[in-house]
């Protein structure tokens, strides 16, 4: 089979802006991909993947150039011309479309590389796209093995563990101060990329509440829909610092929005419950004097890259053990896909009987040393003759020209019959 | 027989702490395992020394410097290892078990003669009294302990200068829990121990309360303590504020165990 069929269309947070991915993820009826991408001619099998930072189409076409632009003017509701949006997608095909979802899988294309999130959710992606009979062979497999990759650099580096972003030190750092942080509320003020991070990371530490303060309070709402939170205005500020344990604030305001003055009061209301302020705005946004008030523990944006850099080397050397699986395990997937013909299992078949038979053989002719030659040579034109006989009709069987489909499942049976791919899960 | 027990005891604390010591370098967990066994044995041991030398003295032993130092070791081994049971704090026994280790030396060079009890000490309220007393300064001891964890702790997260501390001790909420948990136990105990030596003076002197030095420094004690705990029921005082104030705390009951009997005369002062 040609891994050129595998293609992987879609959107991340590298490539498009919040607004663009919105768009794409079909939050309103969910089974409209499936309904739609399903109808494209040549396209075999697809999976659709939808999170807060990706949106990906993975496909096997017979056609994938022609389905793929299909599939682009489908998610952009032809909204924006074929090249127009392409300014904002990415498009994998063959060897590097399985790379790109096992990076995915694993977590190393993620925001917050390493965060545990992203499996679950391709898992439930893999999951509704077989309850909506859109898999096949090739992504049965390939989702599968995308999950056991994902396993594989859990265990075997230690990319989920160390800090790996100025959001994970944010984490980190708020993790000192409360200990467990799921009684604890985060207040997000602006938004902003790095902001959006550093919630997510408290989201995935099971924070009990995420609430968004924006000035345009539509933004506030839809990006609190992301974290499952609540959205408040501005003006409410102040108020809501009485609720909450950690605020981190990326507003694009020229001044300060929260002077030491403001909170001073407020920490007797909170009964002095400790404050975790996070600024990671340019210009700033909080008043450094809130740093010598007891029990505010303020950080910005240079504070927390020390913090990052303590750990940065180490990230680095998980990331290329990392890598590294991904490429070993692409590799292996690629030969699969190249046995996955009717000539090569032919072959495989025969090779596989033909060593049983050989060992057999010797095992038996080994205690029979009163043989002549001759007697051994019929004893084993015997079993190569056996073997020819056991094994013609499976090969026939396989040889005969039929659809498509059925060549594949025909294949997909033989192989699983003679146990030609022991690892297959 | 005695006091080979002590010294046996003092050599396990010893050996303790130095584990604790390099599991604090090292944060490796076996040493941290090894270092709480041996602590756990110096607690038996600490044990069976008290119970030895009640036979040896025929009363109950907390009448000289040496005992009541010893049994405020023991108070706060027992203490530490009971919190341990419920509360998991990191490295808190890297911190507690110097402060053992110095009591035992303090009892060391003290004077193990025993000697013959008063008549004003011949009474039931002698364990009482002493005992609870003693205790409360070893949950004091270890509120001490944690309240020091928070200061380092605070500060290297307020300077934002990440040294030694930072990935070794536990949160701040965890150390002010602790605070709060030790004191929960201490603040009793020093509140019985003074109701306790003020119905045994009724009996001995014939008054409750005489205000001798060790009577007023106990009652200094206990008002810092109150005035923490309802500072902190009331307007939620905690962190920093709060692990000075236990600091200071324990510096008083320090002074009280000690300033007193060397710098004060008194009532009390043939007593530890």
């Amino acid at each position: 089979m040609s891994a050129e069929k595998i293609m992987i269309l879609g959107v991340n947070h590298k490539t498009a802006p919040v607004d663009i991915r919105e768009r794409l993820a079909f939050s309103n009826d969910p089974g409209t991909p499936y309904r739609e991408i399903a109808v494209i001619p040549g396209c075999e099998e697809f999976s659709f993947l939808s999170t807060c930072n990706r949106v990906e189409v993975l496909f096997v076409s017979s056609t994938p150039q022609e389905t793929e632009r299909k599939v682009r003017d489908f998610l952009f509701n032809k909204s924006m011309s074929y090249d127009e949006a392409g300014k904002y997608v990415y498009l994998h095909q063959g060897e590097a479309a399985i790379q790109h979802l096992f990076r995915v899988g694993a977590s190393l294309d993620s925001m917050i590389v390493g965060e545990p999130q992203i499996l679950g959710q391709l898992k439930q992606a893999y999951r509704d796209a077989t309850e909506q009979n859109c898999t096949g062979m090739i992504l049965n497999r390939l989702m599968h093995k995308a999950f056991s990759v994902a396993k594989r650099i859990r265990t075997e580096t230690e990319i989920g563990s160390s800090a790996v972003s100025i959001s994970y030190a944010a984490v980190e750092l708020a993790k000192k101060i409360f200990g467990n942080l799921k009684n604890k509320r985060a207040m997000l003020v602006g938004a902003g990329e790095m902001a959006e991070l550093a919630a997510q990371h408290l989201m995935n530490q099971g924070i009990a509440e995420v609430i968004v303060a924006n000035r345009t309070f539509e933004r506030a709402v839809n990006l609190a829909r992301c974290f499952n939170g609540k959205a408040v205005s501005l003006e409410e500020l102040i108020p809501q610092l009485e609720q909450v344990d950690i605020m981190i604030s990326s507003t694009g305001s020229p001044d300060i929005i929260l002077h030491s003055s403001d909170v001073k009061p407020l920490m007797r209301q909170r009964r002095n419950r400790p404050l975790f302020l996070i600024d990671i705005a340019v210009p700033r946004d909080l008043d450094p004097k809130l740093n010598d008030l007891a029990n505010v523990y303020l950080y910005g944006i240079d504070d927390l890259n020390n913090v990052v850099d303590i750990n940065k080397a180490e990230r680095d050397k998980e990331a290329v053990r990392a890598e590294r699986i991904v490429t070993e395990e692409t590799l292996k997937f690629m030969l699969w896909l190249g046995s996955m013909e009717v000539t090569p299992t032919i072959v495989a078949i025969r090779e596989k009987a033909d060593a049983i038979r050989k060992a057999e053989l010797e095992r038996t002719l080994s205690g029979m040393g009163h043989l002549s030659d001759k007697e051994k040579q019929a004893i084993e034109k015997m079993t190569a003759a056996m073997m020819n006989k056991i094994l013609h009709h499976p090969i026939v069987y396989l040889k005969q020209d039929d659809s498509l489909k059925d060549k594949k499942e025909k294949l997909v049976l033989i192989r699983k019959f003679f146990n030609l791919d022991p690892d297959n899960s | 027989m005695g006091y080979l027990l002590f010294q046996v005891t003092l050599l396990a604390y010893i050996l303790s702490t130095g584990g604790y010591m390099v599991y604090f370098w090292t944060q490796r967990n076996d040493i941290r395992t090894t270092a709480r066994g041996v602590l756990i044995a110096g607690g038996l041991l600490h044990t069976a020394y008290i119970v030895v030398r009640f036979f040896e003295a025929g009363h109950t032993p907390l009448t000289n410097h040496h005992e009541a130092v010893s049994f405020f070791a023991w108070s706060v081994t027992w203490g530490y290892l009971s919190f341990h049971w419920r509360y998991n704090v990191r490295n808190f026994g890297s911190f507690v078990s110097p402060l053992i280790t110095i009591l035992m030396l303090i009892a060391t060079f003290s004077s193990r003669e025993i000697i013959p009890l008063p008549p004003a000490l011949k009474s039931a309220w002698l364990p009482v009294h002493a005992s609870i007393a003693i205790m409360a300064n070893g949950f004091l001891g270890l509120a001490f302990c944690g309240g020091v964890m928070y200061l380092l702790q605070e500060r290297e997260l307020k300077k934002k200068r990440f040294g030694l501390f930072y990935t070794r001790l536990p949160s701040l909420e965890a150390l002010d829990n602790l605070n709060n948990h030790c004191l929960a136990v201490g603040f009793p105990l020093l509140t019985l121990g003074i109701i306790t030596g003020s119905i045994w003076a009724k009996q001995a002197w014939g008054a409750y309360w005489q205000w001798d030095p060790k009577e007023t420094w106990s009652l200094i004690t206990w008002f810092l303590y109150a005035a923490l705990l309802h500072q902190r029921f009331t307007v939620g005082w905690r962190g920093r504020r709060a692990a000075i104030m236990t600091i200071v705390g324990f510096s008083a009951a320090m002074f009280t165990l000690w300033g007193v009997t060397y710098l004060l005369e008194g009532l009390h002062s043939y007593v530890g």
